[in-house]
């Protein structure tokens, strides 16, 4: 589909789609509560914030804290109490610290139960692709999504349906080097949210004003319909 | 007696050698021994392999040491800061070179160096570029990848407050790396705020046992990272 029609044909739909805080507020819905959770930088982040009344979730940082609180006041906060993404964090009580090692054992030993990634793309197989373009010139850092991906119970996808050109970032197969191979539980779009199964993408639910067809336009393999349940 | 308090963090890294691995805890800011680490680039020791999480900011600290050219070598998960240009330069002209390293497979290298593991096996980044050239095994139906225990020379620690037996406790998230540095290091250099009679520090909250420290040294008000490069400062 060229950028033109897509264009046309959301303007004919009205479609918008959900936007990022409602992504996350549509994500923090299947969250259970007690749940020991990860949350990435960028929109993950933004899940904590609309965890529904009566739940309680552990948020797990890998630098060190389960338990970690939100931002300080603004003027606050300690430059020994940081979150992955390096911003100042509050602790919760209950919290506890603890050492690189044991908090990557907590990852890779299957103790976190969910962890919430952005994604560049994600194919129907669950690859993820999220920390680099394999631009010659850039900088190589994955700091710990390949262990987050690898260990942690379940792992969901909170991202843009497409890039900023228009582009699926859902593909049948990455392009990117990958983060992991076959990781992904499932992913939360702006238009629908999507699991992966054995059978590939399978779509789970439309956000409001968006259809079927739009979404598996904007999807780069077969787009399988909602299964009967 | 035991007296692990050395008086200075010139004296406390006195003997860093050239081509020494030295591991260097923090994570950001958080944890980073800026005094053992300015106080290494006034010593001189070049050819180094630096083991650390990251890559510094702005011109102090380890990116202060990047910077003096006494580097050749980082094992790093993430070297790439938004205020910081210097790992940048040294890699894309190659005078820098780059093991980057998954940062949970980094700590359990560093962990298992420590504790007299080899190798262990680990899933992280299999199917990915960074599992080229390893072993790939199968465990009950599952690929994992052979990963070798990393050992140092020396390791430089921010810690809270240590005791002259050399027992450490932490800062909440500035703990990090130390614990496991500490492990694998021959000689392990703990600067902290204060340092405190044996018996001073309840033997239950104790997080890195004495056993594994050779020295440490009281900087009672270390810099931020972040201070320094909001002041502008470049060291040296």
């Amino acid at each position: 589909m060229t950028e033109k029609v897509q264009t046309e044909r959301a303007q004919a739909l009205g479609v918008v789609g959900r936007s990022r805080e409602e992504m996350a507020k549509r994500l923090a819905q299947d969250i259970a509560n007690g749940s020991y959770v990860n949350l990435g930088i960028g929109i993950p982040e933004l899940v904590a914030k609309f965890v529904p009344e009566g739940r309680t979730l552990i948020y797990h940082t890998e630098n060190g804290l389960l338990g970690m609180g939100p931002s300080p006041e603004p003027g606050g906060g300690d430059p020994e109490l940081i979150n992955a993404g390096k911003r100042y964090v509050t602790v919760n009580p209950g919290a506890a610290f603890f050492h690189h090692a044991d908090s990557f054992a907590m990852i890779r030993g299957g103790h976190i139960d969910l962890c919430v990634l952005g994604a560049m793309q994600v194919s129907k197989a669950g690859d993820l692709a999220n920390w680099s373009t394999g631009a010659p010139d850039a900088i190589p850092a994955v700091g710990g999504a390949m262990d987050l991906v690898a260990g942690v119970k379940s792992v969901f996808v909170i991202t843009q349906h497409c890039t900023r050109d228009g582009q699926p970032k859902l593909v049948e197969s990455c392009t990117y080097p990958l983060t992991g191979r076959g990781v992904i539980d499932r992913v939360y779009t702006d238009l629908a949210v999507i699991d992966i199964t054995a059978d590939g993408f399978r779509l789970v639910e439309l956000s409001p004003g968006v259809d079927f067809e739009y979404v598996q336009a904007l999807t780069g393999a077969e787009l399988l319909p909602i299964a009967n349940t | 007696m035991i007296d692990k308090q050395v008086s200075s963090a010139a004296d406390a890294v006195r003997d860093v050698f050239d081509g020494a691995v030295v591991m260097i805890g923090g994570f950001g800011e958080a944890g980073s021994p800026i005094e053992l680490i300015h106080a290494l680039i006034d010593q001189g020791a070049s050819d180094l392999t630096v083991v650390s999480n990251n890559t510094g900011s702005g011109e102090v600290g380890l990116a202060a040491l990047l910077k003096a050219g006494r580097v050749s070598k980082i094992i790093c998960s993430f070297p790439r800061t938004v205020n910081s240009t210097v790992f940048p330069e040294l890699y894309r002209s190659g005078r820098t070179e780059l093991e980057l390293v998954p940062q949970g497979t980094l700590a359990e290298r560093i962990r298992a160096g420590g504790a007299g593991i080899p190798g262990f096996y680990t899933p992280a980044a299999v199917g990915t570029p960074l599992a080229d050239g390893k072993e790939c095994r199968v465990f009950d139906g599952q690929e994992y990848l052979l990963e070798r225990g990393l050992k140092a020379d020396f390791a430089f620690i921010k810690g809270q407050v240590a005791d002259r037996h050399g027992n450490v406790i932490y800062n909440k998230t500035a703990r990090n790396f130390g614990p496991p540095m500490a492990m694998a290091a021959k000689v392990a250099i703990v600067q902290v705020n204060a340092v405190v009679d044996p018996g001073e520090i309840d033997p239950e909250i104790v997080v890195t046992p004495g056993i594994f420290v050779q020295r440490v040294v009281e900087v009672a008000d270390p810099a931020f990272e972040s201070e320094l490069v909001a002041a502008g400062v470049s060291y040296p």
